[in-house]
């Protein structure tokens, strides 16, 4: 079972379909913002959701994160099917995501900020904490042990014990990142991961998405502006425009596809 | 002249007059503050969490206190009823969760409020049918009388009452700082998005709030009740932890309990030095005093946080 994406230039094997999105239609109000969508992200690939401002991409995020519930349409995920899912039903299905504008405890260190991505991995209940306080207290050191993993990893050793609301944004960017892979995700969802950084502080995210995507194995799907990134990083790509899917393939063929470019830059009126 | 130097300098010189009688006053300030602070902090609790300010906080006091002295009184022994009200007080924030809170949700913070007015008026008819409205007496074994220590007079009743708040407070800290639930309620407070993102079921944090404020509540109402009777005027002893709470700013449990000690020692410093000059029950007002002063000058209290809006 060695398919190897063509376009990329790395041997990784991709494996089966992890998630199908069957022709999701949702709208607000007269706005539809999805309109019969479907695509599928397999395991271990990294897929990119492109398209111009309001194409949908944030709320096909939403979808998939369970923060909406699609209209029509619905979600298999490891081969069950669902009509929609709630925030806390994905992220105990192993659905980790960031959030574009950053969503961190700001009042928080980094520390406790990532601790609480182990939260639905701490078996512990209440009651352990109340009358068992050795196991609660060996529990919280094994999972303390994979954290510090996960910011050695992302090199964010330095600011431990800082709370998140002080460090500047493309380190709230990457401790963001670190919470949702301390929920060891099967499928991790970014949302503009790179938005508003600068060209260094790109680099380095990049390169953590693909270590991560690497060393895990962690199936990914990103918005991402960035096309240079996004041609990169991904193996399949995804365009919406205006809440349809108009493209879906390896980086390289969407690029030349001529209703992508129309998409991006407009096209000529017959008249014109 | 007569009533500035009644004012200004008499009551200094009654205080160094006898130092050993002040630090009686203190003392015996310090140990009704702590009793404020416990009310203080079952607010100070909801708050932090949900963002809801919980106007039956007093009423759960009450309703807490009522509970205990009926099973009591059906000859339910002291520790059985104890433990039958804290699982009273578990249930209720089930209850209120499930019925008040949920079908609330994202509505505005004055929304919840207001449902909070109502649920005191429940908690206040509901105690009352269930367990009567007469005054009733708790008796928990403590007795209610001071003894002595180096010169100083030191209420046995309210020695006893502090020491249990201090370990509630100390057990809360724990809870709050080194575990995993202490954890999701502080993320819960911070953002509820981000919370949701890593699995953090609001609904049962919410529920985990409730009856930890329900369990506080019953404590105080131990406390409150245990000196005074356990009757209406218990759910009184809220609107003396308004003024706590403004001291110390509504989002810290550090502030509650500074605060509460604050006033606690205020009032009673003012009644026992300044009462008498200015015709006394000084210990009334006192609180509210100092929360006018603190609206005016430091509206977010000692350890609150400010709120700065751009516009």
């Amino acid at each position: 079972m060695t398919q190897v994406a063509p376009a990329s230039a790395s041997t990784k094997s991709i494996g089966e379909v992890l998630l199908k999105i069957e022709d999701v239609s949702l709208s607000f109000g007269a706005v539809h913002a999805l309109s019969e969508v479907g695509f599928e992200v397999r395991d271990r690939e990294i897929l990119a959701i492109i398209g111009p401002n309001g194409a949908g991409k944030t709320t096909m995020l939403n979808v998939l994160s369970g923060w909406y519930g699609p209209d029509q349409g619905g979600i298999v995920f490891k081969g069950v099917r669902r009509r929609r899912l709630r925030p806390h039903e994905a992220a105990t299905l192993g659905i980790a995501r960031t959030f574009q504008n950053v969503a961190l405890f700001k009042r928080m260190t980094t520390l406790d900020n990532i601790m609480t991505g182990r939260h639905l991995k701490m078996r512990t209940n209440f009651l352990d904490h109340a009358l068992y306080w050795g196991r609660a207290e060996r529990e919280e050191i094994a999972h303390r042990e994979t954290v510090e993993r996960i910011i050695d990893f992302l090199e964010i050793e330095a600011i431990r014990k800082v709370p998140v609301g002080r460090l500047p944004y493309g380190l709230q960017k990457r401790v963001e990142l670190a919470r949702a892979l301390a929920a060891e995700p099967t499928l991790l969802l970014l949302d503009e991961p790179m938005a508003g950084m600068n060209s260094e502080e790109k680099e380095d995210m990049c390169r953590y998405i693909l270590d991560v995507n690497d060393e895990f194995g962690t199936t990914m799907a990103l918005i991402e502006h960035d096309m240079g990134v996004v041609m990169d990083i991904s193996d399949r790509v995804v365009v919406l425009d205006y809440g349809r899917k108009i493209a879906d393939g390896p980086p390289d063929r969407v690029r030349a596809d001529p209703a992508v470019i129309a998409a991006y830059l407009g096209v000529a009126h017959a008249d014109a | 002249m007569d009533i500035l130097g009644a004012l200004l300098l008499k009551p200094f010189a009654d205080i160094g007059g006898s130092p050993l009688f002040f630090l009686e006053v203190v003392i015996g300030g310090v140990l009704t503050g702590v009793m404020y602070s416990l009310v203080a902090l079952g607010f100070v609790l909801i708050f932090k969490a949900s963002g809801v300010f919980n106007f039956a906080q007093g009423v759960m006091v009450l309703f807490s206190a009522l509970t205990l002295v009926g099973l009591m009184e059906l000859g339910v022994p002291i520790w059985l009823a104890l433990i039958a009200t804290i699982l009273v007080m578990i249930a209720l924030a089930f209850a209120i969760e499930r019925l008040v809170l949920r079908p609330l949700v994202n509505q505005a913070e004055i929304t919840l409020f207001m449902a909070t007015i109502g649920l005191t008026f429940f908690l206040e008819g509901f105690g009352e049918l269930l367990w009567g409205a007469n005054v009733k007496k708790l008796d928990i074994g403590i007795p209610d009388r001071s003894f002595d220590v180096g010169g100083i007079l030191v209420n046995e009743f309210e020695l006893f009452a502090a020491g249990i708040a201090a370990l509630l407070v100390a057990v809360l800290a724990v809870l709050f700082q080194r575990t995993k639930i202490g954890r999701a309620l502080r993320a819960v407070a911070d953002d509820h998005q981000a919370a949701l993102s890593v699995g953090i079921s609001l609904t049962s944090i919410w529920v985990i709030v409730w009856a930890v404020a329900g369990i506080v509540a019953l404590v105080a109402g131990v406390m409150w009740g245990g000196k005074s009777g356990v009757q209406f005027s218990l759910s009184l002893i809220a609107l003396k932890s308004l003024p706590v709470l403004i001291l110390g700013g509504l989002t810290s449990v550090p502030g509650a309990i500074v605060g509460g000690l604050v006033i606690g020692v205020g009032e009673k410093i003012a009644e026992v030095y300044w009462g008498p000059y200015i015709g006394g029950a000084i210990e009334n007002w006192f609180a509210y005093m100092i929360a006018v002063a603190f609206l005016l000058f430091r509206p977010q209290g000692l350890f609150g946080e400010r709120i700065i809006e751009r516009v």
